[in-house]
Protein backbone atom coordinates (compact mmCIF):
# COMPACT_ATOMS: atom_id res chain seq x y z
CA UNK A 1 0.00 0.00 0.00
CA UNK A 2 2.34 2.64 0.73
CA UNK A 3 5.04 1.13 -1.88
CA UNK A 4 1.95 1.99 -4.54
CA UNK A 5 1.15 5.29 -2.76
CA UNK A 6 4.57 6.75 -3.20
CA UNK A 7 4.55 5.57 -7.13
CA UNK A 8 1.02 7.11 -7.73
CA UNK A 9 0.50 9.92 -5.12
CA UNK A 10 1.07 12.54 -8.12
CA UNK A 11 -1.42 10.75 -9.98
CA UNK A 12 -4.05 11.04 -6.72
CA UNK A 13 -3.19 14.60 -6.21
CA UNK A 14 -3.77 15.47 -9.62
CA UNK A 15 -7.24 13.57 -9.23
CA UNK A 16 -8.10 15.72 -6.54
CA UNK A 17 -7.39 18.29 -8.25
CA UNK A 18 -9.20 17.34 -11.01
CA UNK A 19 -11.75 16.08 -8.76
CA UNK A 20 -12.47 19.88 -7.13
CA UNK A 21 -12.45 21.54 -10.40
CA UNK A 22 -15.27 18.53 -11.34
CA UNK A 23 -17.75 19.72 -8.46
CA UNK A 24 -17.66 23.33 -8.99
CA UNK A 25 -18.73 22.21 -13.14
CA UNK A 26 -20.88 19.62 -11.72
CA UNK A 27 -22.66 20.91 -9.06
CA UNK A 28 -25.10 23.04 -10.80
CA UNK A 29 -25.83 20.72 -13.81
CA UNK A 30 -27.08 18.39 -11.05
CA UNK A 31 -28.96 20.71 -9.36
CA UNK A 32 -30.06 22.68 -12.58
CA UNK A 33 -31.41 18.45 -13.79
CA UNK A 34 -32.52 17.45 -10.10
CA UNK A 35 -34.45 20.54 -9.64
CA UNK A 36 -36.02 21.64 -12.92
CA UNK A 37 -35.54 18.66 -14.79
CA UNK A 38 -33.62 20.32 -17.28
CA UNK A 39 -30.88 18.77 -18.69
CA UNK A 40 -28.78 21.75 -19.91
CA UNK A 41 -26.02 20.33 -22.12
CA UNK A 42 -24.42 23.88 -22.55
CA UNK A 43 -22.91 23.47 -19.20
CA UNK A 44 -19.83 22.36 -20.88
CA UNK A 45 -20.05 26.01 -23.26
CA UNK A 46 -20.12 27.70 -20.04
CA UNK A 47 -16.97 26.22 -18.98
CA UNK A 48 -15.16 26.68 -22.14
CA UNK A 49 -15.89 30.80 -22.39
CA UNK A 50 -14.35 30.90 -18.66
CA UNK A 51 -11.45 29.10 -20.52
CA UNK A 52 -11.39 31.42 -23.88
CA UNK A 53 -11.81 34.58 -21.33
CA UNK A 54 -8.87 33.04 -19.03
CA UNK A 55 -6.53 32.63 -22.33
CA UNK A 56 -7.68 36.09 -23.78
CA UNK A 57 -7.42 38.00 -20.34
CA UNK A 58 -5.03 36.17 -18.60
CA UNK A 59 -2.82 34.27 -21.64
CA UNK A 60 0.37 33.09 -21.03
CA UNK A 61 2.11 35.50 -19.49
CA UNK A 62 0.29 35.77 -15.75
CA UNK A 63 -0.67 38.49 -13.24
CA UNK A 64 -2.35 38.67 -10.59
CA UNK A 65 -5.06 41.15 -11.37
CA UNK A 66 -5.47 39.64 -15.06
CA UNK A 67 -6.31 35.91 -13.50
CA UNK A 68 -8.57 37.63 -10.96
CA UNK A 69 -10.06 40.48 -13.73
CA UNK A 70 -10.35 37.47 -15.91
CA UNK A 71 -12.55 35.24 -12.92
CA UNK A 72 -14.87 37.95 -12.29
CA UNK A 73 -15.44 38.38 -15.86
CA UNK A 74 -16.01 34.30 -16.44
CA UNK A 75 -18.26 34.95 -13.13
CA UNK A 76 -20.77 38.12 -14.80
CA UNK A 77 -20.35 36.16 -18.32
CA UNK A 78 -21.64 33.14 -16.50
CA UNK A 79 -24.18 34.55 -14.63
CA UNK A 80 -25.61 36.02 -17.56
CA UNK A 81 -25.33 33.30 -19.54
CA UNK A 82 -27.36 31.05 -16.61
CA UNK A 83 -30.39 33.56 -16.63
CA UNK A 84 -30.34 33.46 -20.90
CA UNK A 85 -30.25 30.27 -20.79
CA UNK A 86 -32.91 29.94 -17.62
CA UNK A 87 -35.26 32.25 -20.16
CA UNK A 88 -34.14 29.48 -23.18
CA UNK A 89 -35.48 26.36 -21.58
CA UNK A 90 -38.62 27.57 -19.60
CA UNK A 91 -40.67 26.83 -22.49
CA UNK A 92 -39.66 23.93 -22.71
CA UNK A 93 -40.13 22.43 -18.97
CA UNK A 94 -42.69 20.24 -19.54
CA UNK A 95 -41.20 18.74 -22.46
CA UNK A 96 -39.17 15.80 -23.21
CA UNK A 97 -35.27 15.75 -22.43
CA UNK A 98 -34.64 15.33 -26.13
CA UNK A 99 -36.13 18.66 -26.88
CA UNK A 100 -34.07 20.22 -23.93
CA UNK A 101 -30.89 18.64 -25.15
CA UNK A 102 -31.17 19.42 -28.67
CA UNK A 103 -32.04 23.19 -28.06
CA UNK A 104 -28.86 23.29 -25.37
CA UNK A 105 -26.91 21.56 -27.37
CA UNK A 106 -27.22 23.96 -30.36
CA UNK A 107 -26.36 26.77 -27.80
CA UNK A 108 -23.25 25.01 -27.14
CA UNK A 109 -22.18 24.63 -30.92
CA UNK A 110 -23.20 28.11 -31.38
CA UNK A 111 -20.80 29.29 -28.70
CA UNK A 112 -18.08 27.12 -29.28
CA UNK A 113 -18.02 28.20 -33.48
CA UNK A 114 -18.27 31.82 -32.12
CA UNK A 115 -15.06 30.94 -30.39
CA UNK A 116 -13.14 29.21 -33.19
CA UNK A 117 -13.82 32.45 -35.27
CA UNK A 118 -12.41 34.99 -32.47
CA UNK A 119 -9.45 32.94 -31.16
CA UNK A 120 -9.03 30.32 -33.91
CA UNK A 121 -8.49 26.14 -33.26
CA UNK A 122 -4.86 26.08 -31.92
CA UNK A 123 -5.15 25.24 -28.24
CA UNK A 124 -4.20 28.36 -26.15
CA UNK A 125 -2.31 28.74 -23.02
CA UNK A 126 -3.27 30.25 -20.01
CA UNK A 127 -0.82 30.82 -17.13
CA UNK A 128 -0.78 30.46 -13.19
CA UNK A 129 -0.48 33.80 -11.32
CA UNK A 130 2.91 34.84 -9.87
CA UNK A 131 4.19 32.94 -7.22
CA UNK A 132 1.88 29.86 -8.49
CA UNK A 133 3.70 29.36 -11.28
CA UNK A 134 6.37 27.43 -9.72
CA UNK A 135 6.25 23.82 -8.54
CA UNK A 136 7.46 21.98 -5.36
CA UNK A 137 9.10 18.86 -4.29
CA UNK A 138 6.92 15.71 -3.66
CA UNK A 139 8.49 13.34 -2.48
CA UNK A 140 11.40 13.83 -4.92
CA UNK A 141 9.36 14.40 -8.29
CA UNK A 142 8.63 18.42 -9.01
CA UNK A 143 4.86 19.08 -8.69
CA UNK A 144 3.00 21.93 -10.08
CA UNK A 145 1.91 24.39 -7.66
CA UNK A 146 -0.71 25.49 -8.71
CA UNK A 147 -2.36 22.75 -8.96
CA UNK A 148 -2.22 22.45 -4.88
CA UNK A 149 -4.05 26.07 -4.61
CA UNK A 150 -6.55 24.76 -7.22
CA UNK A 151 -7.32 21.89 -4.40
CA UNK A 152 -7.51 24.53 -2.06
CA UNK A 153 -9.70 26.87 -3.65
CA UNK A 154 -12.01 23.95 -4.98
CA UNK A 155 -12.39 22.18 -1.64
CA UNK A 156 -13.12 26.08 -0.08
CA UNK A 157 -15.79 26.22 -2.72
CA UNK A 158 -16.67 22.95 -1.83
CA UNK A 159 -17.90 23.70 1.69
CA UNK A 160 -19.42 27.21 0.62
CA UNK A 161 -21.68 25.14 -1.51
CA UNK A 162 -22.04 22.79 0.96
CA UNK A 163 -22.79 25.31 3.58
CA UNK A 164 -25.00 27.32 1.44
CA UNK A 165 -27.40 24.42 0.38
CA UNK A 166 -27.46 22.23 3.15
CA UNK A 167 -27.63 24.87 6.25
CA UNK A 168 -29.49 28.10 4.99
CA UNK A 169 -33.14 28.48 4.47
CA UNK A 170 -32.30 29.24 0.38
CA UNK A 171 -30.94 26.14 0.30
CA UNK A 172 -33.47 24.30 1.98
CA UNK A 173 -35.35 26.28 -0.65
CA UNK A 174 -33.41 24.70 -3.05
CA UNK A 175 -33.45 21.12 -1.72
CA UNK A 176 -37.46 21.51 -1.30
CA UNK A 177 -37.67 22.33 -5.56
CA UNK A 178 -35.01 19.17 -5.88
CA UNK A 179 -37.56 17.26 -3.87
CA UNK A 180 -41.21 18.27 -4.93
CA UNK A 181 -41.89 21.69 -6.73
CA UNK A 182 -45.02 21.60 -7.00
CA UNK A 183 -46.11 21.75 -2.97
CA UNK A 184 -43.00 24.30 -3.40
CA UNK A 185 -45.50 26.69 -5.63
CA UNK A 186 -48.53 25.48 -3.21
CA UNK A 187 -46.80 27.70 -0.49
CA UNK A 188 -46.61 30.68 -2.19
CA UNK A 189 -43.03 30.67 -3.56
CA UNK A 190 -42.49 31.23 -7.39
CA UNK A 191 -40.39 27.98 -8.75
CA UNK A 192 -39.24 30.25 -11.82
CA UNK A 193 -36.95 32.44 -9.20
CA UNK A 194 -35.62 29.64 -7.54
CA UNK A 195 -34.57 27.60 -10.71
CA UNK A 196 -33.39 31.13 -12.38
CA UNK A 197 -30.98 31.89 -9.54
CA UNK A 198 -29.73 28.29 -9.18
CA UNK A 199 -29.27 28.17 -12.84
CA UNK A 200 -27.23 31.41 -13.00
CA UNK A 201 -25.46 29.98 -10.30
CA UNK A 202 -24.51 26.96 -11.25
CA UNK A 203 -23.65 28.81 -14.67
CA UNK A 204 -21.05 31.62 -13.16
CA UNK A 205 -19.26 28.70 -11.01
CA UNK A 206 -19.25 26.87 -14.14
CA UNK A 207 -17.37 29.68 -16.19
CA UNK A 208 -15.34 30.45 -13.07
CA UNK A 209 -14.16 26.59 -13.01
CA UNK A 210 -13.30 27.48 -16.90
CA UNK A 211 -10.75 29.98 -16.09
CA UNK A 212 -9.21 28.43 -12.57
CA UNK A 213 -8.67 25.03 -14.64
CA UNK A 214 -7.08 27.12 -17.44
CA UNK A 215 -3.61 26.73 -16.27
CA UNK A 216 -4.19 22.83 -16.03
CA UNK A 217 -6.65 22.60 -18.95
CA UNK A 218 -5.66 25.44 -21.67
CA UNK A 219 -8.16 26.60 -24.10
CA UNK A 220 -9.02 24.72 -26.78
CA UNK A 221 -12.08 23.38 -29.11
CA UNK A 222 -13.87 20.08 -27.77
CA UNK A 223 -12.82 20.91 -24.13
CA UNK A 224 -16.09 21.65 -23.72
CA UNK A 225 -17.50 18.40 -24.93
CA UNK A 226 -14.97 16.69 -22.10
CA UNK A 227 -15.43 18.73 -19.04
CA UNK A 228 -19.66 18.16 -20.06
CA UNK A 229 -19.37 14.51 -20.53
CA UNK A 230 -16.86 14.52 -17.03
CA UNK A 231 -19.67 16.29 -15.18
CA UNK A 232 -22.45 14.04 -16.37
CA UNK A 233 -20.49 11.05 -15.43
CA UNK A 234 -20.14 12.85 -12.11
CA UNK A 235 -24.01 13.59 -11.94
CA UNK A 236 -25.12 10.70 -12.57
CA UNK A 237 -22.61 8.42 -10.05
CA UNK A 238 -23.70 10.93 -7.41
CA UNK A 239 -27.52 11.23 -7.69
CA UNK A 240 -29.65 14.25 -9.10
CA UNK A 241 -29.62 17.30 -7.46
CA UNK A 242 -27.37 16.08 -4.33
CA UNK A 243 -24.55 18.45 -3.49
CA UNK A 244 -23.16 15.82 -1.66
CA UNK A 245 -23.53 12.76 -4.29
CA UNK A 246 -22.07 15.75 -6.77
CA UNK A 247 -18.98 16.53 -4.16
CA UNK A 248 -18.58 12.51 -3.50
CA UNK A 249 -18.98 11.86 -7.73
CA UNK A 250 -16.12 14.50 -8.49
CA UNK A 251 -13.48 13.48 -6.25
CA UNK A 252 -14.73 9.57 -7.28
CA UNK A 253 -14.10 10.43 -11.32
CA UNK A 254 -11.42 12.44 -10.55
CA UNK A 255 -9.66 9.74 -9.12
CA UNK A 256 -10.51 7.45 -12.05
CA UNK A 257 -9.50 9.99 -14.81
CA UNK A 258 -6.47 10.42 -13.29
CA UNK A 259 -5.42 7.16 -12.23
CA UNK A 260 -6.98 5.77 -15.22
CA UNK A 261 -4.32 7.93 -17.29
CA UNK A 262 -2.13 7.33 -15.48
CA UNK A 263 -1.91 3.39 -14.78
CA UNK A 264 -3.96 1.96 -17.82
CA UNK A 265 -3.27 5.06 -20.51
CA UNK A 266 -4.89 2.31 -23.11
CA UNK A 267 -8.23 2.15 -21.35
CA UNK A 268 -8.71 5.28 -19.11
CA UNK A 269 -11.92 5.61 -20.98
CA UNK A 270 -13.27 2.16 -20.82
CA UNK A 271 -12.09 2.61 -16.61
CA UNK A 272 -14.09 6.04 -16.73
CA UNK A 273 -17.33 4.22 -18.43
CA UNK A 274 -16.71 1.13 -16.83
CA UNK A 275 -17.39 3.20 -13.22
CA UNK A 276 -20.09 4.24 -14.46
CA UNK A 277 -21.80 1.61 -15.40
CA UNK A 278 -20.63 -0.22 -12.29
CA UNK A 279 -22.63 2.38 -10.21
CA UNK A 280 -25.90 2.31 -12.88
CA UNK A 281 -26.17 -1.43 -12.50
CA UNK A 282 -25.55 -1.13 -8.68
CA UNK A 283 -27.34 1.89 -7.44
CA UNK A 284 -29.76 3.09 -10.52
CA UNK A 285 -30.36 6.40 -8.63
CA UNK A 286 -26.63 7.37 -8.19
CA UNK A 287 -24.68 6.95 -4.71
CA UNK A 288 -26.84 10.05 -3.20
CA UNK A 289 -29.54 10.55 -5.27
CA UNK A 290 -33.20 10.67 -3.70
CA UNK A 291 -34.87 9.72 -7.45
CA UNK A 292 -33.95 7.23 -10.24
CA UNK A 293 -32.06 8.29 -13.05
CA UNK A 294 -33.96 6.26 -15.06
CA UNK A 295 -37.07 8.06 -14.34
CA UNK A 296 -35.27 11.43 -15.23
CA UNK B 1 -73.18 37.78 1.46
CA UNK B 2 -71.49 35.35 -1.44
CA UNK B 3 -69.73 32.27 -0.48
CA UNK B 4 -66.15 32.55 -0.22
CA UNK B 5 -65.63 30.13 -2.83
CA UNK B 6 -67.23 29.68 -5.17
CA UNK B 7 -66.89 27.25 -8.61
CA UNK B 8 -68.59 27.46 -11.29
CA UNK B 9 -68.61 25.07 -14.87
CA UNK B 10 -64.76 23.70 -13.92
CA UNK B 11 -63.30 21.27 -16.42
CA UNK B 12 -59.54 20.20 -15.98
CA UNK B 13 -57.24 16.66 -16.77
CA UNK B 14 -54.59 15.26 -18.10
CA UNK B 15 -52.29 15.73 -21.36
CA UNK B 16 -56.11 14.62 -23.39
CA UNK B 17 -58.19 12.95 -20.78
CA UNK B 18 -60.92 15.14 -19.34
CA UNK B 19 -61.03 14.72 -15.56
CA UNK B 20 -63.24 17.09 -14.04
CA UNK B 21 -66.46 17.45 -16.15
CA UNK B 22 -68.06 20.76 -15.22
CA UNK B 23 -67.74 20.95 -11.28
CA UNK B 24 -70.13 23.94 -9.66
CA UNK B 25 -69.20 24.17 -5.68
CA UNK B 26 -69.73 26.77 -3.00
CA UNK B 27 -68.14 27.33 0.05
CA UNK B 28 -69.35 29.50 2.72
CA UNK B 29 -67.07 31.54 5.38
CA UNK B 30 -66.29 28.58 8.17
CA UNK B 31 -67.61 26.05 6.73
CA UNK B 32 -67.02 22.30 6.47
CA UNK B 33 -67.86 20.64 3.01
CA UNK B 34 -67.00 16.49 2.78
CA UNK B 35 -65.87 15.93 -0.37
CA UNK B 36 -66.97 12.04 -0.74
CA UNK B 37 -66.99 9.61 -3.82
CA UNK B 38 -65.55 6.33 -5.12
CA UNK B 39 -61.36 6.00 -6.22
CA UNK B 40 -61.38 7.69 -9.53
CA UNK B 41 -63.99 10.35 -9.38
CA UNK B 42 -61.61 13.23 -9.85
CA UNK B 43 -61.72 14.32 -5.86
CA UNK B 44 -57.82 14.82 -6.06
CA UNK B 45 -57.84 16.17 -9.51
CA UNK B 46 -60.87 19.07 -8.37
CA UNK B 47 -58.09 19.63 -5.23
CA UNK B 48 -55.43 19.98 -7.45
CA UNK B 49 -56.65 21.82 -10.17
CA UNK B 50 -58.16 24.48 -7.63
CA UNK B 51 -54.42 24.72 -6.30
CA UNK B 52 -53.44 25.56 -9.98
CA UNK B 53 -51.34 22.57 -9.71
CA UNK B 54 -53.69 20.93 -12.65
CA UNK B 55 -54.52 23.51 -15.16
CA UNK B 56 -58.34 24.58 -16.02
CA UNK B 57 -59.26 24.03 -19.19
CA UNK B 58 -62.83 25.50 -18.46
CA UNK B 59 -64.75 26.97 -15.70
CA UNK B 60 -64.14 29.53 -13.24
CA UNK B 61 -63.29 29.69 -9.66
CA UNK B 62 -63.59 33.11 -7.61
CA UNK B 63 -62.01 33.80 -4.09
CA UNK B 64 -63.97 36.55 -2.23
CA UNK B 65 -65.56 37.37 -5.43
CA UNK B 66 -62.33 37.71 -7.37
CA UNK B 67 -61.26 35.52 -9.92
CA UNK B 68 -58.39 32.98 -8.59
CA UNK B 69 -55.31 32.85 -10.35
CA UNK B 70 -53.82 30.06 -12.01
CA UNK B 71 -50.11 29.97 -11.28
CA UNK B 72 -49.80 27.59 -8.19
CA UNK B 73 -47.84 30.04 -6.28
CA UNK B 74 -50.34 33.27 -6.65
CA UNK B 75 -53.17 30.48 -5.75
CA UNK B 76 -51.46 30.18 -2.35
CA UNK B 77 -50.48 34.10 -1.74
CA UNK B 78 -54.15 34.59 -2.59
CA UNK B 79 -55.46 32.43 0.88
CA UNK B 80 -55.14 28.74 -0.31
CA UNK B 81 -53.70 26.17 1.18
CA UNK B 82 -53.47 22.36 0.14
CA UNK B 83 -52.58 19.57 2.42
CA UNK B 84 -52.43 16.89 -0.86
CA UNK B 85 -53.33 13.35 -1.13
CA UNK B 86 -50.11 11.55 -0.03
CA UNK B 87 -48.79 14.38 2.23
CA UNK B 88 -45.80 15.08 -0.38
CA UNK B 89 -43.50 16.41 1.78
CA UNK B 90 -39.97 16.99 1.23
CA UNK B 91 -38.27 13.94 2.86
CA UNK B 92 -34.86 15.41 3.63
CA UNK B 93 -35.59 18.48 4.53
CA UNK B 94 -36.16 18.49 8.38
CA UNK B 95 -39.36 19.61 10.50
CA UNK B 96 -38.20 23.23 11.43
CA UNK B 97 -37.08 23.63 7.85
CA UNK B 98 -40.28 22.66 6.58
CA UNK B 99 -42.17 25.48 8.96
CA UNK B 100 -39.26 28.25 8.46
CA UNK B 101 -39.98 28.06 4.43
CA UNK B 102 -43.77 27.33 5.03
CA UNK B 103 -44.50 30.26 7.17
CA UNK B 104 -45.70 33.58 5.31
CA UNK B 105 -48.15 36.61 6.37
CA UNK B 106 -49.02 37.45 9.37
CA UNK B 107 -52.16 35.72 10.92
CA UNK B 108 -52.59 33.77 13.68
CA UNK B 109 -50.10 31.05 12.19
CA UNK B 110 -46.77 31.10 13.19
CA UNK B 111 -44.04 28.09 13.65
CA UNK B 112 -44.53 28.37 17.90
CA UNK B 113 -48.40 28.76 17.62
CA UNK B 114 -48.44 25.52 15.16
CA UNK B 115 -46.81 23.16 17.31
CA UNK B 116 -48.19 24.15 20.62
CA UNK B 117 -51.60 22.47 18.33
CA UNK B 118 -48.72 19.83 17.12
CA UNK B 119 -46.91 19.27 20.25
CA UNK B 120 -45.92 15.62 19.03
CA UNK B 121 -43.73 17.88 16.16
CA UNK B 122 -42.00 19.78 18.69
CA UNK B 123 -40.01 17.14 19.91
CA UNK B 124 -38.96 15.84 16.01
CA UNK B 125 -37.78 19.47 15.15
CA UNK B 126 -34.66 18.61 13.36
CA UNK B 127 -35.63 14.90 12.02
CA UNK B 128 -35.82 14.86 8.51
CA UNK B 129 -39.37 14.26 7.38
CA UNK B 130 -38.48 11.07 5.83
CA UNK B 131 -38.09 9.67 9.77
CA UNK B 132 -40.92 10.80 10.84
CA UNK B 133 -44.28 8.01 11.41
CA UNK B 134 -47.12 8.77 9.01
CA UNK B 135 -49.22 10.28 11.75
CA UNK B 136 -46.27 13.08 12.39
CA UNK B 137 -45.78 13.18 8.62
CA UNK B 138 -49.52 14.34 8.41
CA UNK B 139 -49.30 16.85 11.09
CA UNK B 140 -46.30 18.51 9.34
CA UNK B 141 -48.14 18.58 6.45
CA UNK B 142 -51.38 20.23 7.97
CA UNK B 143 -48.49 22.47 9.71
CA UNK B 144 -47.22 23.73 6.24
CA UNK B 145 -50.54 24.51 4.97
CA UNK B 146 -51.25 26.42 8.05
CA UNK B 147 -48.37 28.20 7.90
CA UNK B 148 -49.28 29.94 4.90
CA UNK B 149 -51.98 31.58 6.89
CA UNK B 150 -54.62 30.51 4.57
CA UNK B 151 -58.63 31.64 3.82
CA UNK B 152 -59.63 28.29 2.90
CA UNK B 153 -57.99 24.64 3.21
CA UNK B 154 -58.18 21.98 1.22
CA UNK B 155 -57.30 18.49 2.77
CA UNK B 156 -57.11 15.53 0.68
CA UNK B 157 -57.82 12.26 2.37
CA UNK B 158 -55.66 13.36 5.35
CA UNK B 159 -56.60 10.18 7.83
CA UNK B 160 -55.06 7.55 5.09
CA UNK B 161 -54.07 5.05 6.75
CA UNK B 162 -53.13 6.53 10.37
CA UNK B 163 -54.14 5.75 13.76
CA UNK B 164 -57.68 6.64 15.65
CA UNK B 165 -55.25 8.97 18.16
CA UNK B 166 -54.16 10.90 15.17
CA UNK B 167 -57.24 10.96 13.33
CA UNK B 168 -58.70 13.11 16.59
CA UNK B 169 -55.86 15.53 16.09
CA UNK B 170 -57.24 16.13 12.53
CA UNK B 171 -60.48 16.29 13.53
CA UNK B 172 -59.64 19.32 15.73
CA UNK B 173 -57.65 21.14 13.69
CA UNK B 174 -60.45 21.23 11.10
CA UNK B 175 -62.52 22.36 13.83
CA UNK B 176 -60.29 25.24 15.02
CA UNK B 177 -59.74 26.31 11.75
CA UNK B 178 -63.54 26.28 10.78
CA UNK B 179 -64.39 28.51 14.02
CA UNK B 180 -61.90 31.21 12.69
CA UNK B 181 -63.96 31.32 9.87
CA UNK B 182 -61.60 28.97 7.36
CA UNK B 183 -63.51 26.79 5.41
CA UNK B 184 -62.38 23.39 4.70
CA UNK B 185 -62.82 21.30 1.91
CA UNK B 186 -62.28 17.56 2.89
CA UNK B 187 -61.72 14.83 0.78
CA UNK B 188 -62.01 11.76 2.63
CA UNK B 189 -63.00 7.87 3.08
CA UNK B 190 -62.92 7.77 6.34
CA UNK B 191 -67.24 8.96 6.65
CA UNK B 192 -66.81 9.08 10.77
CA UNK B 193 -64.40 12.09 10.28
CA UNK B 194 -66.21 13.58 7.44
CA UNK B 195 -69.24 13.52 9.62
CA UNK B 196 -68.00 14.52 12.58
CA UNK B 197 -65.95 17.73 10.97
CA UNK B 198 -68.06 18.91 8.26
CA UNK B 199 -71.54 20.21 8.40
CA UNK B 200 -72.16 19.47 4.31
CA UNK B 201 -71.32 16.42 2.61
CA UNK B 202 -71.13 16.56 -1.45
CA UNK B 203 -70.63 13.34 -3.34
CA UNK B 204 -68.83 12.92 -6.40
CA UNK B 205 -68.88 10.70 -9.73
CA UNK B 206 -66.93 10.94 -12.75
CA UNK B 207 -65.86 14.57 -13.00
CA UNK B 208 -69.44 16.23 -11.56
CA UNK B 209 -71.02 16.57 -8.21
CA UNK B 210 -73.98 14.56 -8.14
CA UNK B 211 -75.03 15.06 -4.17
CA UNK B 212 -75.06 17.58 -2.21
CA UNK B 213 -76.72 17.51 1.53
CA UNK B 214 -76.44 18.75 5.30
CA UNK B 215 -74.38 16.13 6.85
CA UNK B 216 -77.44 15.17 9.13
CA UNK B 217 -80.20 14.72 6.06
CA UNK B 218 -76.72 12.51 4.19
CA UNK B 219 -76.85 10.35 7.63
CA UNK B 220 -80.56 10.02 7.64
CA UNK B 221 -80.55 8.33 3.86
CA UNK B 222 -78.50 5.56 3.79
CA UNK B 223 -79.97 4.27 0.45
CA UNK B 224 -78.27 7.47 -1.44
CA UNK B 225 -75.15 6.71 0.69
CA UNK B 226 -74.77 2.66 -0.30
CA UNK B 227 -76.08 3.75 -3.69
CA UNK B 228 -73.42 6.50 -4.20
CA UNK B 229 -70.23 4.96 -2.90
CA UNK B 230 -71.03 1.48 -2.54
CA UNK B 231 -71.37 1.50 1.69
CA UNK B 232 -73.93 0.78 4.09
N1 LIG C 1 -51.27 12.61 -13.02
C1 LIG C 1 -52.25 11.99 -13.72
N2 LIG C 1 -52.11 11.77 -15.04
C2 LIG C 1 -53.09 11.17 -15.75
N3 LIG C 1 -54.26 10.77 -15.23
C3 LIG C 1 -54.46 10.96 -13.92
C4 LIG C 1 -53.47 11.59 -13.09
N4 LIG C 1 -53.95 11.67 -11.83
C5 LIG C 1 -55.19 11.11 -11.87
N5 LIG C 1 -55.48 10.69 -13.11
C6 LIG C 1 -56.75 10.06 -13.52
O1 LIG C 1 -57.79 10.96 -13.26
C7 LIG C 1 -58.92 10.28 -12.75
C8 LIG C 1 -59.34 10.89 -11.44
O2 LIG C 1 -58.33 10.66 -10.48
P1 LIG C 1 -58.30 11.35 -9.05
O3 LIG C 1 -58.62 12.78 -9.21
O4 LIG C 1 -57.03 10.98 -8.40
O5 LIG C 1 -59.53 10.60 -8.34
P2 LIG C 1 -59.87 10.44 -6.80
O6 LIG C 1 -59.02 11.36 -6.02
O7 LIG C 1 -61.32 10.77 -6.74
O8 LIG C 1 -59.61 9.01 -6.46
C9 LIG C 1 -58.56 8.82 -12.66
O9 LIG C 1 -59.06 8.16 -13.80
C10 LIG C 1 -57.06 8.83 -12.69
O10 LIG C 1 -56.56 7.67 -13.31
MG1 LIG D 1 -57.64 10.97 -4.56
Amino acid sequence: MGDWLDANLVGVVNGFAIGFLLFIVAVGLSLVFGMMDVLNLAHGALFLTGAYVGAAVVGGDASWGGFLGALGLAAGLGLAGGVLLSALTEPLRRRSHLDQALLTLGVTLVVAELLVIAYGDDPLSVGAPPGLDGSVPVLGAAYPVYRLALIGVGALLAVAVFVLVERTDMGALIRATVADRDMVAAIGVDNRLVRVRVFAAGSMLAATAGVLGGPIYGARPGLDATILILALVVVVVGGLGSVRGALVGALLIGQVDSLGRSLLPDAAPFVLFGSLALVLVLRPQGLFGGRGVARA
Amino acid sequence: MTALLEVRALCAGYAGSQVLDGVDLDLERGSGLGLLGRNGAGKSTLVLTLMGLVPATSGTVRLDGAPLPRRPHLVARAGVAVVPQGRRLWPPLTVAEHLRLAHRGTGTWTPATVLDLLPQLAARRHQPAAHLSGGEQQMLAIARALLTNPRLVLLDEPSDGLAPAVVDTIAEVVLRLRAEGVPVLLVEQDLRLAFTVCDEIAVMERGTIVHRAATAAFRADPATAHRLLGVA
